[in-house]
């Protein structure tokens, strides 16, 4: 009897472990850990990687990625880095963090490692929330969005328009590469992996700081179905935070 | 071969610091410790080293976690406000077992306070500082020579249990200059290795720097691992130092700054006399309370004298050795103030006349 012919067609990245993620459904965490995984794999890097996870949903991605991690205090993840990668100058570093991390607690070491221009690549995943401690208001929170601290929506008096990182980060004259993308439907998401190839790209290429702001949802803590936040996100959150490429270096093809 | 220079005490630390093989540095500038990073800009791109002078002291302590986990000797060095700040990445050093080194010259507070010698950041430095379960071994020297020297042995102990040290001087051992010998530079290849350091997973498993246990009898595994290393840095690295003690019926306990102040004034009440001596503590912590103890055992001491750059810190410690064996006094200056020898003198004096 002849053995039936396998073929693989399809696996997981060599970059991720093969261990469930503890993710909500729905959220959009585990397509962009895979995009970073993938471009991992695809540069063939993974042995001189070294990410570093922030504090929020994300906050136990060393142990779904398969390369050397730090685990960072909240927002400060952006410093590790810079602490990592001045030792390790031949070593590709990244930061992974949300809105919470990055927009709020977190702006002072962004703003400074994106001036110093530190070689480092962030991920930074914006759903208008804090998720991990269900669903309070970040500073991305869009005006009128409900969250469990903006009850009645938030408004422009008090708590001011949301702030937009990859625009403000843009401004500043070393940064290499900024780009917003989201992973709210197949195109846009094969369109966010380009740009964080092109963000790890820049950085391999001894290039300064690369951001790649990824417009992301959250279900459970909006109130509402997978497909629903995606509707919502696309209408929205795109609406304030248009995507495409911020600061590009005319090298980086 | 030995270098006998003319350094002021910052700047001694700072090139004890690389002697000693710290190639990372990261500070704020904040007075009086100001000539340390100073020093370390145009000193550590000689020696293929990293200075970066960070945007606040809460960037600096976490650029220390980075560069520590990634297995670099690191060090900062801040005045009590800054230290303040770097609490929280303190603790998660200790969490992580990230070692490093951490300076303070200390100076007069609460709040701003002010840019004068102070030992008011005793209880931070000795009894926790950042939150959770965590010690730090502190050194005090008592002058820029014994500075030089705990400097190399701040990066050893740092890397024996992986484990944030802390160096407390105060603003007139940083300002001050005085006569020091160097160490020769240390061979970078005969440092201790770091498996564990993050350096990109080749040809090995993942290597990973955290702080983070969901699971509370994990936790508590690890938080018992790290007692073990507090227990035994307990039981092997208490240091001290005395003088004039083996008759002395008044003791002073007193460390850095206040302590050279002592010997002078003990100096001063032997010529009338007095039998006073000095017992320095080298460990804030671990606190040196075997040898204490034994001060305490000789029988000989009718009264001690707990003299400090604070309302009362160390007293507690010195208390809790002596447990009421032998009455404690106290005498302190603070907020920027130092005592004068013929002050303290004073102080000696009224003991010894309460004494009889």
């Amino acid at each position: 009897m002849a053995e039936p012919v396998m073929e693989v067609v399809a696996r997981p990245p060599e970059s991720m472990e093969d261990v469930p993620l503890h993710y909500c459904p729905g959220c959009t965490h585990g397509i962009i850990h895979r995009l970073v995984a993938e471009v991992i794999d695809e540069l063939g890097i993974r042995e001189k990687t070294i990410g570093v996870a922030s504090v929020g949903c994300s906050v136990l991605n060393y142990n779904y990625f398969k390369t050397d991690f730090q685990q960072a205090a909240h927002g400060r993840a952006p410093a590790v880095a810079t602490g990592i990668k001045r030792v390790h100058p031949d070593k590709i570093v990244f930061t992974y963090q949300g809105d919470g991390d990055l927009a709020s607690i977190g702006t002072a070491e962004i703003v400074h490692a994106a001036m110093r221009g530190e070689k480092i690549t962030v991920i930074f995943v914006n759903n208008a929330v804090y998720g991990m401690t269900s669903g309070q208001m970040a500073p991305t929170t869009l005006v009128g969005q409900k969250t469990t601290t903006s009850p009645r929506g938030r408004s422009v008096e008090g708590q001011g328009y949301p702030i937009r990182m990859s625009e403000m980060l843009a401004t500043l004259q070393t940064p290499a590469y900024i780009a917003r993308v989201a992973v709210t439907d197949p195109g846009k998401v094969h369109r966010a992996k380009l740009a964080i190839r092109k963000a790890f790209r820049t950085q391999l290429e001894g290039k300064a700081f690369s951001l790649v702001e990824i417009i992301s949802t959250c279900p459970v803590n909006w109130g509402m179905t997978p497909n629903e936040a995606i509707a919502w996100a696309n209408q929205n959150m795109l609406a304030y935070y248009p995507l495409g490429e911020i600061k590009v270096p005319p090298e980086v093809s | 071969m030995a270098e006998r220079m003319l350094m002021k005490g910052n700047e001694a630390l700072a090139e004890a610091a690389i002697r000693a093989g710290c190639r990372f540095y990261a500070g704020y500038p904040i007075t009086p410790q100001s000539e340390v990073p100073e020093y370390m800009s145009r000193r550590m791109p000689e020696v293929g080293g990293v200075f970066i002078q960070a945007e606040s002291e809460v960037a600096t302590v976490n650029m220390l976690y980075g560069a520590g986990g990634a297995g670099a000797r690191v060090m900062t060095s801040s005045s009590s406000p800054g230290i303040s700040l770097m609490q929280e990445g303190i603790s998660y050093m200790a969490g992580a077992e990230v070692p490093g080194v951490f300076v303070n010259m200390m100076r007069g507070g609460p709040g701003l306070g002010d840019i004068s010698p102070s030992q008011g950041d005793y209880f931070q430095a000795t009894k926790g500082g950042g939150h959770g379960d965590y010690r730090l071994i502190v050194l005090a020297p008592g002058s820029i020579q014994e500075m030089v020297e705990l400097m190399q042995d701040a990066f050893d102990l740092a890397d024996k249990y992986r484990n944030p040290v802390m160096v407390v001087g105060d603003g007139m051992l940083g300002q001050m200059m005085e006569p020091v010998t160097m160490p020769p530079m240390r061979d970078l290849s005969t440092l201790p290795a770091k498996p564990w350091a993050t350096t990109g997973a080749a040809g090995r498993k993942k290597n990973i720097i955290n702080s983070l246990e969901l699971d509370p009898y994990v936790l508590e595994k690890h938080v018992q691992s790290l007692k073990a290393k507090f227990d035994q840095m307990q039981a092997t690295e208490q240091r001290h130092d005395t003088y004039l003690i083996d008759d002395a019926e008044i003791v002073v306990v007193a460390y850095g700054t206040v302590s050279r102040v002592a010997r002078s004034a003990i100096d001063a009440v032997r010529g009338e006399g007095i039998k006073a001596g000095l017992f320095r503590p080298i460990t804030l912590w671990p606190w040196p309370e075997v040898a204490l103890a034994r001060v305490v055992e000789s029988g000989r001491v009718k009264a001690f004298l707990v003299a400090e750059m604070s309302t009362g810190q160390m007293i507690e410690d010195v208390r809790l050795t002596v447990s009421g064996r032998v009455p404690v006094h106290f005498y302190g200056r603070y907020a920027g103030v130092v005592p004068t020898p013929k002050e303290l003198a004073g102080v000696i004096q009224n003991l010894q006349a309460q004494l009889k």
